[in-house]
């Protein structure tokens, strides 16, 4: 009756925002959440890993915005599909990595007037997005993500999982992230 | 108590218990009778990360509802300590003291770490008549998420409407 807990679901997709090749031995899915300073340490960690596993890894990112603790954390995600969905995905990942970038600038770094500057930033129009925030447009697709998190045993931000399995293990040290997924990848 | 203790199994009667929600309030098990009750016992409060097991199921506390259920966390935790961090940390669901005697309610469930001094993480899905439907001990350090919780408030629900004459949907 009950599968194994802390397996992803639904499996990755073209509705997924993915960076690396699709045939990639490894796939790492990130749920993250724009407000985290834990998702932000993690951001730091994530290129160095990626870099060393040079092609073998396709990471996807899934939101799970924790409205109670983060109170800008769901606008930060519904602004990041706005983004997505007016300007690619190279705009997503550009505006993805502005939030981390600047989330511990101040109280406002997350307000709506920061979002939809880094949204100008990344290449959408400012309009469009502030319009979509305004209409909360991606409010179900992000609660559909983060969803999909907690069935698949999301314990918190953020969580990981490779090749579908929610990863215990530490991803604060770039050596040992790499080696959980050197070891995935074999 | 021996260290051969082990969690309470789907099938079994729940034990009731009454402990402290706040300084001068009281909740019993029994109060929930007639709606499935989730318990979620956990270590202690003010654990350092976002998102932590209690704030996490405060995140998805509309969907423990659709299915009618009650959460209620427990730990060794003082009632003062409780009415802290539900307050930092904007719970919007009881937490209960098994403060004294420590540990109780979490012995009586089989959860306890003695070692520890402390509840282990261990969740329990209880239908309306008090029966245990589902539980599960994670794995020291593994904080469980909310999926296995989810699957069995739907498997009970399940169950229920196939039990039920008609069989409402």
């Amino acid at each position: 009756m009950i599968e194994q807990q802390g397996t992803l679901r639904p499996a990755v997709s073209d509705d997924d925002h993915v960076l690396g090749p699709p045939d990639a031995p490894v796939t790492l899915v990130e749920y993250g959440d724009f407000q985290c300073p834990h998702c932000a340490r993690a951001h730091k960690v994530l290129p160095k890993v990626l870099k060393r596993l040079d092609g073998q890894v396709r990471f996807v990112f899934r939101n799970f915005p924790l409205a109670e603790s983060h109170p800008n954390a769901v606008h930060a995600a519904e602004a990041a599909e706005s983004v997505s969905a007016r300007a690619g995905e190279q705009a997503f990942w550009r505006v993805h990595d502005l939030m981390y970038d600047h989330q511990r600038d101040g109280d406002d770094s997350l307000d709506d007037a920061h979002l939809v500057r880094y949204a100008e930033q990344a290449g959408a129009n400012p309009a469009d997005v502030a319009l979509d925030l305004a209409g909360d447009v991606y409010e179900s697709e992000v609660k559909a993500d983060f969803m999909s998190g907690v069935r698949s045993g999301v314990n918190g931000t953020p969580t990981f999982f490779i090749n579908g399995q929610r990863f215990e293990g530490d991803w604060t040290s770039a050596d040992a992230f790499a080696a959980a997924l050197e070891s995935a990848a074999t | 108590m021996s260290n051969t203790q082990t969690i309470l199994q789907a099938g079994t009667a729940a034990p009731d218990f009454t402990l402290h929600a706040t300084p001068d309030q009281t909740v019993s098990l029994s109060d929930f009778r007639g709606r499935p009750v989730i318990l979620a016992f956990y270590p202690a409060d003010w654990s350092p990360v976002c998102g932590d097991q209690m704030a996490l199921y405060n995140e998805i506390l509309s969907e423990f509802h659709k299915h009618h259920a009650e959460l209620l966390g427990i730990s060794v935790d003082g009632a003062w300590c409780h009415n802290a961090f539900a307050h930092d940390r904007k719970l919007h669901f009881p937490l209960l003291a098994d403060f004294e005697p420590k540990g109780t309610v979490a012995r009586q469930y089989g959860v306890y770490q003695e070692h520890e001094g402390t509840s282990g993480r261990a969740l329990f899905v209880i239908d309306g008549e008090g029966t245990i439907r589902w539980s599960y001990l994670s794995p020291p350090g593994v904080n469980p998420g909310a999926d296995g919780i989810l699957e069995a408030l739907e498997a009970l629900d399940a169950s229920t409407h196939a039990a039920a004459p008609g069989g409402a949907s």
